[in-house]
């Protein structure tokens, strides 16, 4: 039981921290590292730096908007956690008809 | 979070395709010969890849003021090796970058040289070199995934660094991408290593044998840690 009180710890030390961030930032959005990068090369590092497009670019498919876009991420982890879950329950499950 | 579609001028995105493919293609291979060796190690194949899902979908916010998201990927390294860990990292990518344009496809080398060759690499190493010293199994889990997150992101920073170079002076590129990528993702890369630390605790609990087989852990401290649970 110890190691699940150290991870409830940990949890709600992330949420600690978040709420600092949100103080200390109080204008942030919490957007991506990446678009933060994205900025960064195109104001300091090369200014006028344009994203290279690949000609395939076009025949991409790429979500309508966010909502079409939190939809696929739920549903990565919803399938990620439908299978950890599973794999997990029928093991513990054929241990304990032992 | 990945680097986006375009950021990467050439030659760099080529460069990192030629780097990543045969590590990918050496763990399909490994991949395959695991899977018809011991089909008793499939379902903890697919929980390994499935934490990759669902710890890579989580866009969690950091004291920095952005978000990121962690990669998942030190368990699979900590239980198949880098090799095939590669594998499982680059279908989370192709999916990332096929459906929700996160990533990209001519930067899908290097974001899978970063989250799913070297990230993982590391982690095996530490783990492997820390479980020789005798450090206790959670604790070193929790560093080996923990570390293996930063150091994805340290990678993601030195990628960009060099694709930049003509940008100013290497070091200070580096320390402004690490400044983003690295210091966003110290709270990820421990929340990571906790969540990675409870779940392999199942894995010990209800499938030690495959643990045994995997060369994961010896007899002697499966017995040790199975009697630390009682």
């Amino acid at each position: 039981m110890k190691l699940e009180y150290i991870v409830a710890i940990v949890v709600l030390l992330f949420a600690a921290q978040f709420f600092y961030g949100a103080m200390a930032n109080p204008d942030s959005e919490f957007g991506g590292a990446d678009g933060a990068a994205g900025d960064y090369i195109s104001e300091e590092v090369s200014p006028g730096y344009e994203p290279t497009v690949p000609w395939f670019q076009k025949y991409l498919f790429e979500p309508p908007g966010g909502e079409t876009e939190s939809l696929l991420f739920a549903l990565q982890a919803a399938f990620g956690a439908i299978i950890i879950g599973y794999t997990i329950g029928y093991y513990k499950g054929k241990n304990e008809a032992k | 979070m990945h680097i986006f579609e375009g950021f990467l001028p050439s030659p760099w995105w080529q460069a990192w395709f030629v780097f990543s493919i045969p590590v990918i293609l050496y763990g399909m291979y490994k991949m395959n010969k695991l899977v018809s060796e011991r089909r008793e190690v499939v379902p903890l194949l697919a929980v390994a890849g499935a934490f990759i899902f669902v710890l890579s979908s989580l866009k969690l916010p950091s004291v920095t003021g952005s978000s990121s998201h962690p990669t998942g990927t030190g368990m699979a390294a900590i239980l198949f090796g880098p090799a095939i860990t590669a594998v499982l990292g680059v279908i989370v990518l192709l999916y990332q970058a096929i459906f929700l344009a996160h990533g990209g496809i001519t930067t899908l080398g290097a974001n899978s040289a970063s989250m799913a060759i070297i990230g993982p690499f590391v982690a095996y190493v530490f783990y492997k070199a820390a479980s020789k010293a005798g450090m206790n199994f959670y604790l070193n889990v929790f560093l080996a995934t923990a570390i293996a997150d930063w150091v994805t992101y340290v990678v993601t920073s030195l990628q960009l660094a060099l694709a930049f170079q003509s940008g100013g002076n290497f070091l200070t590129l580096f320390a402004g991408f690490a400044g983003i990528f690295a210091a966003t993702q110290v709270p990820l890369a421990i929340l990571e290593g906790a969540l990675t630390a409870l779940i392999m605790k199942y894995v010990v609990q209800i499938k030690s044998d495959v643990l045994v087989d995997l060369n994961v852990l010896t007899t002697a401290t499966v017995a040790k840690l199975k009697e630390a649970m009682q």
